[in-house]
């Protein structure tokens, strides 16, 4: 698994990549009430703002980790925001992209590099 | 993504006068730490914003059975008539704000606000009569400003009394009554907006029944150096939890209550407010003590002819929230703007986005649709009765 400093996470599946935000984020983020995904077939540029959560507290943007296309998301999300407080790593992931360079993962941080980010 | 790691409050930071340094503490300061609140700072004092159960659980919990907040950080007022006549100082204060003081029994309080001479808030308050004296509750935010107006305006004919040395804490929700019964048996003879002082082993307890939730409960002033005690006897029963500033503002906003700073202020008139149910007939055009108090003029036209705006509550047709300062719109393709939200986000209890905001009078009337502009996007939004989730008082 690989971080962004912008709390994402990215997990290799095949030549997708699965992005979710971390347990750090869900939990200054707090209780998530929203979540707006990007579309379906969408190509992104890393940087663009493709996601809208807004939690109890405030709105925030999820920006694309990577340059790619979004194959697939996580409606499930949509109907029970809180989904993303509970397990952030796991079920509540976001959306998968396909990468236009898988590659550009290594230079993601790693979990190491990561924690000693966020501690 | 996370690019708010502080709690982005609906109110304007300015206006509250939120001072980054010297914050204040509260007397349950160390309760609240010990109870792993987090802290952010609001109206110069260091107030918790959520315990670990979080808003929305705070939020649930405080509807389904009782919870605890710290207000210390408002201000407690006592006004005295120098003659020793109650009614003296019931009238002075008449000059400052659109309230039947007089008319208030003893033991009883009324919800007001001072108002300036463009018509607008100065700050909303309650207002108790205590029998052979005023009290006040005034925002934190403008304590300060509310003492020099009261003091500038009143000294000829008053005492004025800032409260030092006592803490004010509200317990809230349907099982606030019950719980605090427990500890002050006297708090069940109550009703809402009745004031008494109930003595608890020794200790004196001004108590209110009244909030800002729309539930049932209290407002309880107690000397600093028995809150904490206090605090933890009712932390201890079962149906009571802490509340922090988070879900007090999202509580409120369901109730459909203002916040001062964000819901009215100075520019806003009572009118505009829809606050003119708290102006009662006396004070109006044709009453017996009609006018009298800054910017009569003004409110007292709007009060026959209407306001060019008014506050309303929204709810927004889809899931996303729509905050503070979300700009509203007629129609999908004006570009001239109605309104603005002035406070917005998401009800726990009702399950769904939430908005009140000021609208043009054409537009104010309940079932008419607006378009709010989110992220570049008009949403609509119906304009709504409130409270948006339904008082649940013992009157």
């Amino acid at each position: 698994m690989k971080f962004t400093e912008e709390h994402e996470w990215l997990l290799p599946e095949g030549d997708l990549v699965v992005v979710g935000i971390t347990e750090h984020a869900a939990t200054a983020l707090g209780d998530l009430v929203f979540v707006e995904l990007p579309e379906i077939g969408m190509n992104v540029v890393k940087d663009d703002e493709i996601c809208v959560i807004e939690s109890v507290k405030a709105a925030s943007d999820i920006l694309a980790p990577i340059d790619g296309e979004i194959v697939e998301v996580n409606s499930a999300l949509v109907d029970n925001p809180t989904l993303v407080n509970e397990d952030p790593m796991g079920a509540a992931w976001f959306f998968k992209m396909k990468p236009a360079n898988m590659a550009d993962l290594d230079e993601m941080l790693d979990e190491d590099e990561y924690k000693a980010l966020v501690e | 993504m996370v690019d708010d790691a502080g709690y982005a409050f609906a109110a304007d930071p300015d206006r509250l006068g939120i001072w980054m340094s010297d914050l204040k503490r509260t007397a349950l300061f160390d309760l609240h730490v010990e109870l792993g609140a987090k802290m952010v700072a609001f109206a110069g004092y260091d107030m918790p914003v959520q315990y670990p159960l979080g808003v929305l659980k705070e939020h649930l919990h405080c509807r389904a059975a009782a919870g605890l907040f710290d207000v210390s950080h408002m201000g407690q007022v006592i006004l005295r008539s120098r003659s020793g006549v109650l009614a003296d100082a019931a009238l002075a204060l008449e000059t400052l704000v659109p309230v039947d003081v007089l008319g208030i029994a003893a033991g009883r309080q009324r919800y007001g606000f001072f108002t300036n001479e463009g018509g607008g808030i100065l700050d909303d308050l309650m207002i108790a009569n205590r029998g052979d004296h005023l009290f006040l509750v005034v925002n934190a935010g403008c304590k300060d400003a509310d003492f020099a107006h009261m003091a500038a305006h009143l000294s000829e004919v008053c005492t004025l009394e800032m409260v030092e040395g006592r803490s004010l804490l509200a317990l809230q929700g349907p099982a606030a009554e019950m719980a605090l019964a427990r500890l002050v048996p006297g708090v069940a003879d109550m009703r809402f907006m009745d004031v008494a002082v109930l003595d608890m082993g020794g200790v004196d307890l001004w108590v209110s029944r009244s909030g800002y939730t729309g539930e049932d409960g209290y407002e309880i002033s107690v000397p600093d150096g028995a809150v904490a005690d206090f605090a933890r006897a009712l932390l201890a029963m079962n149906e009571v939890e802490a509340i922090g500033l988070g879900a007090r503002d999202s509580l409120r906003l369901e109730a459909g209550l203002c916040l001062y700073g964000s819901d009215i202020d100075e520019g806003t008139s009572p009118v505009e407010g829809a606050l003119s149910w708290a102006i009662q007939k006396l004070r109006r055009t044709g009453g017996a003590r009609a006018g009298g108090f800054p910017g009569a003029a003004r409110i007292l036209d709007e009060l026959t002819g209407g306001a060019v705006r008014k506050r309303v509550g929204l709810q927004p047709e889809g899931r996303a929230p729509m905050r503070g300062h979300t700009v509203l719109f007629a129609d999908q393709t004006s570009s001239e703007p109605i309104g603005e939200v002035t406070s917005g986000g998401f009800g726990p209890t009702i399950e769904g986005p939430m908005s009140m905001g000021y609208v043009s009078a054409q537009n104010a009337a309940i079932g008419t649709v607006i378009y709010a502009d989110v992220r570049g996007k008009r949403l609509p939004a119906t304009v709504v009765r409130m409270p948006f989730n339904p008082a649940n008082f013992k009157r």
